[in-house]
């Protein structure tokens, strides 16, 4: 699905933020992307929709090479990775409706979006969205007025609704409180499992990466250092990520209360409908 | 915790602006030795002082009673041509400061259109409204067209760099969320760029529409038509009632625009 090689991006300051990545990911697999700040792991998935460009090395999403695009095809690649944010990034002072609906910019010509005379069915596709995320009541309220949990719901939306085959997710829950943050990382993989998408998740919070994640990719200083199954996070390859601290209490123990093995695919600890739309 | 306990309490200051405290003793007795030169040399001739007070209260007196009436239809052409000074004026110059805001600004435009457009803005500021009228009365004559224009390129050097400013002050984890979708640059612009300014660009028009029509008296004086040259006429005149009308009106006109536009910056927020 997406395939990185020897990707290497070197800052104007000199600062060498990815050496030589090399990585796969197939459909339908969520992968967490962890390490300190500044190993490089949010110019690495910015290098992938070439937010950031890539200084060397190649990126495939399904055969189609993105570093070489031009200006239109990058657009029209762009469309296929959805992108969700810290801080969910969504624009203030438009509706939910108008921040889901610029998920179909891609799509849409200049005058439609311009007069916000979306197309019909991109209309139904962002009612049918919104009520999945427990959001269709909120369609005209403007961004700036809901909680930081419905907000990130909305930036979910808006990367769904561009139809991707790869989303991008940046610290999702880096603003959000434990228990959204639980239910943000849960909504993300359910529907990672339903429209069999391929992710890379960037998340510092190790616990949750191993709860929701079915690989994990520990990166420091630009370097792979780890690269495997949640269960494979031990004391010595936090050190290996982190650096020296006491990881006894980070580690995730096979007997809590979601048994890790139990779902052999898809997303960790699936729950009820309810308990992903209570409390948002 | 346990040392500071048992030994002096430490003490703690405020660590100056100036570091250097030879520096900042020597800039506080400089300015103090410049304003007192300053001073020292101001001259006052009280004798004129004394003179000019009474001469002030008959000049004051003689604006009262304010008269509408007598020179009613030139007042009320005045007022007209200033208001589709202030008008036009800042029509155009927002619809020229849109397209100049948007290149000076650093995180949208390529160097080159970014240094040109900054120039634009520049050169624009330089001038005030008066010199500007000035010029173009002696390119296009007397009359309201030259205070039209003095005022439209006035407007594009007070909006196109606030603007300009707004759009690099503006959130890039928004513009950024919205080009990773693919939208195109005037999507783009449309979108997340706009948005995001809207509400200062309307607060700076309305404010711009305040600001000129104060200055549409200014150039009349001058010969750029409006309400100024009215003022002018009655005051070589010696029609100081007339003026004292004329000046109340232009009053009256600028307090109602600033309620008006508190109240509209407000609801647009």
């Amino acid at each position: 699905m997406l395939s990185l090689r020897n990707l290497d991006k070197q800052y104007k300051t000199g600062d060498r933020a990815l050496k030589s990545i090399s990585l796969e990911v197939p459909k339908g697999q969520v992968m967490a992307l962890i390490g300190p700040s500044g190993a490089g792991k949010s110019t690495l998935i910015r290098c992938v929709n070439r937010l950031v460009e890539p200084t060397s090395g190649s990126v495939r999403l399904g055969d189609m090479e993105l570093t070489s695009l031009g200006a239109g095809g990058l657009r029209r690649a762009r469309r296929r990775m959805g992108m969700i944010f810290q801080e969910y990034a969504l624009v203030e002072r438009l509706t939910v409706m108008e921040n889901v609906q610029s998920g179909r910019l891609g799509y849409v010509g200049f005058w439609r979006s311009f007069l916000r005379r979306y197309p019909q069915s991109d209309v139904d596709e962002a009612f049918r969205l919104l009520e999945r995320v427990g959001l269709d009541d909120m369609v005209d309220k403007r961004a700036d007025e809901l909680s930081g949990g419905q907000r990130q719901r909305v930036g979910i939306a808006r990367a769904l609704i561009q139809d991707p085959d790869l989303l991008l997710v940046d610290e999702p829950t880096a603003s959000l409180d434990p228990k959204t943050s639980r239910q943000i990382m849960r909504l993300i993989c359910e529907l990672c499992e339903e429209r069999e998408l391929a992710a890379i998740i960037n998340i510092h919070d190790v616990m949750l990466a191993q709860m929701f994640a079915q690989r994990i990719v520990g990166l420091q200083l630009g370097e792979i250092v780890y690269d495997g199954p949640p269960d494979g996070l031990s004391a010595e390859v936090l050190t290996q990520i982190y650096g020296e601290e006491d990881w006894e209490a980070t580690i995730r123990k096979a007997d809590d209360d979601e048994p890790p093995s139990s779902v052999s695919h898809g997303p960790r600890g699936v729950r009820r409908e309810e308990d992903v739309l209570s409390g948002i | 915790m346990a040392q500071a306990a048992l030994g002096p309490s430490r003490q703690w200051r405020r660590p100056p602006f100036i570091q250097n405290e030879r520096i900042r003793w020597a800039l506080w007795l400089g300015a103090a030795i410049y304003l007192a030169f300053a001073f020292g040399t101001l001259e006052v001739n009280w004798g004129r002082v004394v003179e000019g007070i009474p001469r002030g209260q008959r000049f004051l007196l003689s604006f009262f009673p304010p008269d509408f009436t007598s020179r009613l239809d030139s007042i009320l052409e005045g007022i007209y041509e200033s208001i589709w000074m202030t008008v036009t004026s800042t029509v155009v110059g927002v619809a020229i400061s849109i397209p100049v805001g948007l290149g000076a600004a650093r995180n949208l435009a390529p160097t080159p259109v970014y240094l040109f457009c900054r120039i634009v803005v520049a050169v624009s500021r330089t001038f005030p409204e008066v010199i500007l009228a000035i010029f173009f009365v002696k390119v296009f004559g007397f009359g309201p067209f030259a205070g039209f224009l003095a005022l439209s390129v006035a407007t594009v050097g007070f909006y196109a760099k606030l603007l300009a400013e707004d759009i690099e002050d503006m959130d890039a984890a928004q513009a950024e969320a919205v080009r990773a979708t693919g939208a195109s640059w005037f999507q783009w612009l449309n979108s997340a760029v706009q948005p995001q300014v809207m509400p200062r660009m309307i607060g700076l028009a309305v404010y711009r529409v305040d600001i000129n029509f104060r200055e549409s008296a200014v150039v009349g004086i001058v010969g750029g038509g409006g309400i100024g040259a009215t003022l002018l006429t009655s005051f070589d005149r010696y029609e100081f009632d007339s003026a004292a009308a004329i000046l109340l009106i232009i009053i009256g006109i600028v307090m109602a625009m600033e309620y008006s536009s508190s109240w509209l910056r407000k609801w647009v927020q």
